[in-house]
């Protein structure tokens, strides 16, 4: 510690590493307070939680292509309870696509992804010793575990785990009474979200600060990589929208445990009529998606940071209207807080409020299609290597466009009418938002695996993991906007008592069969992620020819990440191929020439 | 079963560890590092980007192909609109789609790496960036505004002279109300639901039973405390729970003491309005070219009713009453004919995940003439338990064919128009 006292301008007050001292096994891998430590403990608890959430997800897939199908693997995974011979039980079935959610929106996709790359690349691409508070970053990834485990914890009790969906709408998770998923397994749903919150908000701070208050001297805030602009605006993003789901959980919690009404009004459930008048379900939905809207913006937001820097690398070519990208990530940032009411249409609330939302939620589109441009004239005329991290990237585009068009009708109140809750928007968020957060993911893996671990990533086996995953991903999704068009709900568990659904339902095996082959590709990343850590080629400083500061450390990661002072900024992050240079990259720590601008 | 799972699972794995030691070994031959990728593989990655493309633009065109007619012509009038703006904005996004999607992998293709060249130093351009702000916020504005325009026809309020019906939800189905004779639905109020009033209805006598059984409940529980004061058995926490339940019946009595009577449009009491209410359970029919306002309620938790071949869908919120009005143009029967299917039907599903039976929550919903409406209508039992027609308030007439005379208003007619 000791590093809050660094200010953007002590660059040469050298004192990270004046008093090395040998740390305990403990001190630097369990309770590290090294920023390069909790990143990785950050990835590797998100990769286990990422691991539950896809085979979770394989489970209700079995279920969905083959329905009533038995399969001894589901009976081998889940029990005689959940799986009596192999026929996955239906309430198992809800909880399964409940947690799944949870998991991949909340701890794989925030939690993982902002934690890792928030926690290795903020103080390392602003050239600052440490996060602004090393303690309270751990803190951070304590409550994360913590509240991963209670949330895996939870798929074992009695009941099962939570089941009325990741948006847990009361009344149906207020009343232990409704289905047996909202009994203890809701419960615990909402202590783990209360603590993953605290997690989030300890780190959201930490970054926040840590940018502004850290930057080395010359470090401008125009000169900062959009990595860092990304993850700036999503940390100020969940730190003013996950206190409001806070909120929303502890009120739940007072209707379910202590006879409040707050979501809760003339309800008769299982022969009883309950003693509450006056609440509002709507209420739970409007602070719900206060919280939930900026989320999907803070799953995405470091993943477009991630590939906006791997895309301008790797075509060794600056990023395409810096300005113009950094303006539509705040302006993103901004709208995103004025839209919640666009998952609310058909709820019963007031359709003129209705149309407001969609006049904020398609503005959305404007920084959205400026951002997808500026890749793609990014890439033109560029000279393009493609790594593992690129091809992550240029998919990520691709995914981001493709989803993002469809948001268009879902935004249109009019037309969200008959797609509202069907297929059509679990094909629509799955991928502009899953498959471009994990493919934003995987590239800062593949990319920074160097900084992390000292050692390169198998390239082949990440071609062949990439081809699969794009491939199985849009197999997957893709088909699924015909499903929801043709009128078939999500959640539900079986589709065979609707025969107007028949000559859609073909698309449901070959969708499974997809994600059954997509799924087992991620067993290529988890042997490549793992054998590299030990075994993969020892990785030099600067092994993509970066700009950026984190590739100024040594290999090695020492305490307070630079052996000597803390190298001055003279330029922004994308001189690739400036004229004025031989070589194609100049790292910002280069001086100008004389006579040379900077941009 | 397993064995052989596992088996296959080690095997794989076995095969990729072989696979890369004799690629690291190939390559620690050929001193190369990762960080290099060879012209080779980043030409077959670039190639790979086209033959990507060409898959995904085959597979998207081949779906369109096959799955694009999504459900039958939309068989209510704000379907026809939705139905063309959806169109529109499919047309638009599809349009985006392709070409988007083949700029991305085409420039990825054509700027694959050549040793000799130098990428070109391309910064920004403001007039490039205007440009293509400008193209998505004027298409915005136009979808806004046609989107908006369709959103205030549909959600507008219902003409004068719509019908109405109640849909109520709860686990697991559906319930329909029609006002009956007096063109006016009962009050309602989840206190008093039973298993003979499954809806809530209030009228004096119903009051009296519910208040009888509540009084026979807390009775039998109460005796059940005076034995074990006799003859102590049950354990302390099963006492409490005891007396906690007696505490709620008294609760559940108060409120419905405390409920009070208001006056319908027509002077009658709201209490009185309930008797000739007809309520349906199955099927629900309604009149093809007849407005009609479906008034929600629910009683346990969030439902959604889904009617996907009129493009209509609103949650049902207990506690709060929502509405959705629609005018169906096509019956049943034309549907059938149209699709050349017999057996097929319109359908309400729940469309908000609501319990495990949430997948089977259904009811059909039968479109046909005014004619075989009435006379349908004629035929269900009030909810006093008369057949329709005998509670008209005029005795023995049949509902007339023609439907402009109905100054008397039977029954079944009466349902045609809901007094507000």
């Amino acid at each position: 510690m000791g590093n809050a006292e660094h200010t953007a301008h002590d660059h040469s007050h050298d004192h990270g590493h004046a008093h090395h001292h040998e740390e305990s096994w403990v001190s630097k891998y369990i309770f590290s307070q090294d920023h390069k430590m909790i990143s990785k403990q950050f990835l590797i608890t998100a990769i286990v939680m990422g691991v539950i959430a896809v085979m979770l997800s394989l489970f209700f897939r079995l279920q969905l292509g083959w329905p009533g199908e038995k399969f001894q693997i589901l009976n081998f995974f889940l029990g005689d309870k959940w799986a009596p011979d192999g026929l996955l039980d239906k309430n198992a079935y809800l909880a399964m696509v409940t947690i799944h959610g949870t998991i991949m929106v909340f701890f794989v996709l925030t939690g993982g992804l902002s934690g890792t790359f928030a926690n290795l690349l903020i103080p390392l691409q602003v050239g600052a010793r440490d996060m602004a508070s090393g303690f309270l970053n751990m803190l951070s990834y304590w409550f994360f575990l913590l509240s991963s485990i209670i949330m895996v914890a939870s798929l074992f009790v009695e009941g099962g785990a939570a089941s009325g969906g990741w948006t847990i709408y009361p009344p149906l998770s207020a009343l232990p009474q409704a289905m047996p998923g909202s009994g203890t397994g809701m419960t615990l749903w909402l202590i783990s979200m209360v603590f993953f919150i605290a997690s989030s908000l300890l780190g959201g701070l930490n970054y926040i600060v840590t940018i502004i208050n850290l930057r080395t001297k010359g470090m401008k805030m125009t000169r900062l990589p959009l990595t860092m602009w990304a993850l700036f605006v999503t940390a100020i993003l969940g730190v003013l929208s996950f206190p409001v789901l806070v909120s929303a959980a502890v009120l739940l919690l007072m209707d379910r445990s202590f006879g409040t009404a707050f979501y809760l009004s003339d309800i008769f459930i299982q022969g009883e009529a309950l003693d509450v008048t006056g609440g509002s379900p709507l209420l739970f939905q409007h602070l719900f998606w206060f919280l939930g809207h900026p989320e999907v913006y803070i799953v995405l937001l470091p993943a477009l940071g991630i590939s906006s820097e791997v895309i301008s690398t790797n075509s060794r070519k600056p990023i395409f209207g810096y300005k113009a990208m950094v303006g539509s990530i705040l302006a993103i940032g901004f709208l995103s807080f004025i839209v919640w009411g666009h998952h609310m249409y058909i709820t019963g609330m007031n359709p003129f409020l209705g149309s407001v939302f969609v006049f904020t939620t398609l503005l959305i589109a404007i920084p959205s299609a400026v951002k997808a441009f500026n890749y793609i004239t990014t890439l033109y005329q560029g000279n393009i290597r493609f790594t593992p991290a690129m091809l992550f990237s240029i998919g990520l585009v691709s995914t981001f466009v493709t989803g993002g068009l469809t948001g268009i009708i879902l935004a249109d109140s009019a037309l969200d009418v008959n797609v509202h809750d069907t297929y059509f928007v679990v094909a629509h968020f799955h991928i502009v938002m899953g498959m471009s957060a994990i493919f934003g993911m995987l590239a800062g893996i593949y990319h920074w695996f160097p900084k992390m671990y000292g050692r390169m990533m198998n390239t082949k086996l990440g071609y062949v993991h990439f081809w699969f995953t794009l491939v199985c991903g849009f197999g997957v999704f893709f088909p699924m906007h015909f499903v929801g068009m043709a009128g078939a709900p999500r959640r539900y568990y079986d589709y065979s008592e609707f025969p107007f659904l028949d000559w859609v339902m073909d698309l449901n095996p070959i969708i499974s069969g997809f994600a059954i082959v997509g799924g087992a590709a991620q067993l290529l990343f988890l042997f490549n992620f793992f054998h590299s850590m030990k075994y993969g080629q020892v990785a030099t400083q600067n092994p993509w020819g970066s700009n950026t500061l984190e590739w100024t450390t040594p290999v090695k990661h020492i305490h307070g990440n630079w052996p000597g002072a803390i190298p001055e900024v003279h330029r922004w992050a994308y001189d690739y191929s400036n004229p004025d240079h031989e070589e194609d990259f100049v790292p910002q720590v280069v001086p100008l020439k004389p006579g040379e601008h900077a941009h | 079963m397993k064995l052989l799972i596992i088996l296959v699972i080690v095997l794989a794995i076995i095969a990729v560890v072989q696979l890369t030691k004799v690629y690291e070994f190939t390559r620690a031959l050929r001193k190369s590092k990762e960080e290099d990728i060879s012209p080779a593989d980043n030409k077959l990655n670039a190639n790979l980007m086209i033959v990507w493309m060409l898959v995904f633009f085959i597979g998207t065109l081949y779906l369109y192909g096959r799955y694009g007619d999504y459900l039958p012509e939309p068989a209510s009038e704000h379907g026809k609109d939705v139905d063309w703006l959806m169109s529109v904005n499919i047309w638009m996004i599809t349009v985006m789609f392709f070409i988007m999607n083949a700029m991305l992998f085409v420039v990825a293709w054509k700027y694959q790496y050549k040793k000799d060249r130098k990428a070109r130093f391309f910064a920004h351009d403001n007039r490039l960036e205007m440009i293509w702000t400008l193209i998505p916020g004027v298409a915005m504005a136009f979808i806004i505004v046609f989107g908006l325009i369709t959103w205030n026809k549909i959600t507008g309020p219902a003409s004068k002279d719509a019908m109405q019906v109640e849909l109520y939800s709860k686990q697991f189905g559906w319930i329909a109300r029609y006002p009956g004779a007096d063109g006016e639905f009962g009050a309602a109020n989840y206190n008093l639901i039973s298993s003979k009033n499954e809806m809530g209805l209030v009228s004096k006598e119903l009051i009296a039973a519910k208040m009888e059984e509540l009084d026979a409940d807390i009775e039998g529980l109460k005796k059940q405390l005076e034995e074990n004061e006799k003859l102590p058995v049950m354990p302390e926490s099963y006492v409490e729970t005891l007396q906690d339940k007696i505490y709620r019946l008294e609760r559940h009595k108060q409120r419905i003491l405390d409920l009070g009577e208001f006056k319908e449009p027509s002077g009658k009491s709201s209490w009185e309005t309930g008797a000739d209410d007809n309520i349906v359970k199955g099927e629900m029919h309604i009149p093809v070219g007849k407005e009609v306002e479906f008034v929600f309620r629910s009683q346990d938790v969030i439902h959604s009713a889904y009617m996907p071949h009129f493009r209509a869908q609103m949650n049902t919120v207990p506690g709060v009453p929502t509405r959705f009005k629609m005018t169906p143009t096509i019956t049943t029967k034309e549907m059938r004919g149209k699709l050349g299917d017999n057996e097929f039907d319109y359908i309400l599903l729940c469309n908000k995940v609501c319990g495990n039976a949430h997948f089977n929550m259904q009811m059909k919903i039968v479109v046909e003439s005014e004619e075989e409406y009435l006379a349908w209508m004629e035929k269900q039992k009030t909810f006093a338990g008369e057949p329709a027609t005998e509670a008209a308030p005029t005795e023995g007439t049949e509902a007339p064919a023609d439907t402009t005379k109905n100054a008397m208003m039977p029954a079944a007619q009466a349902s045609l128009k809901t007094t507000r």
